[in-house]
């Protein structure tokens, strides 16, 4: 695959420190987020990585106590979102996220993939329908559930119900698109589904993305950071990071001599 | 058969591992004694539910001798002490539905916004008090309630209407309500507690607002334990009783309207129950078939309520 030299930022996290209560989760990292790139976090568990994607969307202030330091710069507007001016859900209208288990709501598949539209006050039956198919394509399951539409999202099996939460996702055009280990929860099968989906959208959408499986990262990533108690050891593009670490902790931890 | 193995090895130990089975014959007579006695607790209401249905059942069949069901279901007075008998179990039924319409007219929706308050809005500190001064509400007796219909709300509301009579369903109905509105919120906000947080993450994720996010993906994924309270909270107000005999009077009356007084089912037994009827006679009988009736309005509204829960029961 060929990668330019120098692509256009999408994102970039200025000494980034994140303290949940007293306890400092992230410790000064600066990291860019390539546009139309994927960026893969590896780490071993608690190292901080779902810390670090739930900054871009500002979920840590669903929850009292938690405290961001620096920067997350968002371009091309430039816009730091972790601001305090900065209203969350607007982060969240231009930052969209697909969780670790899939968590459709409680309504139909249609009404799952236009929820993010109602919230934005498009009720227009049209566009609506439109869009929603345009996102269900997008997320390689329209095929699946152009005749059930009506139908509960529950009754979709796991690997659907998160193709689904993508479609969800997409049909607000996000300009970032978070993954929390998305696949950690489905089959092997599904789960290429979902890689391959990954693979088509960045032409799309910039992703960020967090595995705890090494090989994923290496299939569907342009960019990997490494991170390691709250650090960003290493960042680099994918080839170099799997093949010629620079540091010491990531060749541990990428050839399993640890974590 | 690692034991096997062993005791064949030992025999020595034989004898230890007879002793062990004696105790485990003991053992078996204490755990078949608990299960006994645990089975007969469980018998004591089962057996209670059973002897209670069997009582109402057996008078109302005296009763139905004497009055035919369509008389019961269709007349339009309830008369059942004059001379001129008359058994029109409607006139009953009115005065409770009204009475449990103006409750629930009160309490579902306030029962529902403070459960979504404690739920979705509160914080933890707000709700730690909030929660049990709330639940203590619902631990007042209800002729407590029933004083504080006649003696407080009813004179406020003749200020705002002054036709109003001293005794109302109207005002009944809405101390009830007020009565009621703990158990909805309690229970609904247990019910929305239990939503996974993953979904509401999921909501605030696509940009909703905490209000959005309650109303579209909590309330939705929670709707089973809501109705369940709702059900709960019906059953409650057809069964309520001091509150309507001491502030909506207890004259039977046919009527759909809450500004008058009326008698329900509730009211009616303890009235007559109260009197010196002779057992037997047809007075006396005439509260086993309100309360029959009573039961089976309560059992509708409890498989109404088993049947929602199982429809629309999540899975997370």
């Amino acid at each position: 695959m060929q990668i330019h030299d120098n692509p256009a930022l999408k994102a970039e996290a200025r000494n980034l420190n994140f303290y949940y209560g007293e306890a400092k989760a992230l410790k000064g990292i600066n990291m860019p987020i390539y546009d139309k790139k994927v960026t893969a976090l590896i780490g071993p568990s608690g190292c901080g990585k779902s810390t670090y994607l739930r900054s871009f969307n500002r979920m840590h202030d669903l929850y009292p106590g938690n405290r961001y330091e620096g920067e997350i710069r968002f371009f091309p507007d430039n816009t730091n979102l972790l601001s305090p001016e900065v209203d969350p859900i607007e982060v969240r209208m231009r930052v969209g996220m697909v969780f670790q288990k899939p968590n459709p709501f409680p309504k139909s598949i249609f009404e799952n993939v236009a929820y993010g539209l109602r919230v934005r006050g498009e009720n227009n039956k049209r566009v609506l329908d439109d869009k929603v198919e345009s996102a269900l394509r997008g997320a390689a399951i329209w095929e699946e559930v152009k005749d059930r539409l009506n139908e509960l999202a529950s009754n979709l099996s796991g690997g659907q119900q998160q193709r689904l939460c993508i479609a969800r996702a997409l049909a607000t055009d996000p300009e970032l698109l978070l993954f929390d280990e998305p696949t950690s929860a489905l089959d092997p099968i599904a789960t290429a589904a979902i890689e391959e989906l990954v693979h088509e959208l960045k032409k799309r959408v910039t992703i960020l993305i967090v595995t705890h499986n090494m090989q994923q990262a290496a299939r569907v990533s342009d960019y990997t950071a490494y991170m390691f108690l709250g650090e960003m050891i290493e960042f680099g593009k994918t080839d170099e990071i799997f093949i010629k670490p620079k540091d010491k902790r990531t060749e541990d931890y990428i050839t399993g001599r640890m974590g | 058969m690692n034991s096997q193995a062993m005791s064949a090895n030992n025999p020595s130990e034989l004898p230890v591992v007879s002793d062990r089975l004696a105790r485990n014959a003991l053992r078996n007579v204490s755990e078949r004694l608990i299960e006994a006695l645990l089975l007969s607790a469980a018998a004591v209401s089962v057996l209670t539910t059973v002897g209670i249905v069997y009582v109402l059942v057996s008078e109302s069949i005296h009763f139905f001798q004497q009055v035919s069901i369509v008389d019961f279901l269709t007349d339009t007075q309830w008369t059942p002490l004059f001379d001129d008998a008359h058994f029109g179990i409607m006139v009953l039924v009115s005065g409770t539905v009204v009475s449990s319409v103006v409750a629930l007219a009160v309490a579902v929706p306030m029962g529902t916004i403070i459960a979504i308050y404690l739920s979705e809005f509160a914080n933890s500190r707000v709700r730690e008090i909030a929660k049990p001064i709330l639940e203590l509400l619902g631990g007042i007796p209800t002729i407590v309630f029933g004083y504080f219909a006649l003696l407080v709300v009813t004179p406020i509301l003749q200020v705002i209407f002054p036709e109003l009579p001293g005794f109302s369903l109207l005002s009944a109905g809405l101390v009830m309500g007020i009565m009621i509105v703990p158990y909805i919120a309690s229970l609904s906000e247990d019910a929305m507690r239990a939503v996974p947080m993953s979904l509401r993450e999921g909501a605030y994720a696509m940009g909703s607002t905490r209000l959005y996010t309650a109303l579209h993906v909590v309330v939705p994924a929670a709707f089973s334990g809501l109705a369940a309270s709702y059900i709960l909270a019906i059953s409650r107000a057809v069964g309520e009783t001091m509150i309507l005999a001491v502030a909506a009077g207890m004259q039977p009356n046919l009527t759909w309207n809450p500004m008058e007084p009326a008698a329900t089912i509730t009211s009616y037994i303890v009235q007559v129950a109260l009197g010196d009827l002779p057992h037997g006679s047809i007075g006396y009988l005439t509260i086993f078939a309100a309360g029959l009736t009573l039961l089976l309005i309560t059992l509708v509204f409890n498989i109404l309520g088993q049947w929602l829960r199982a429809k629309f029961r999540e899975n997370y």
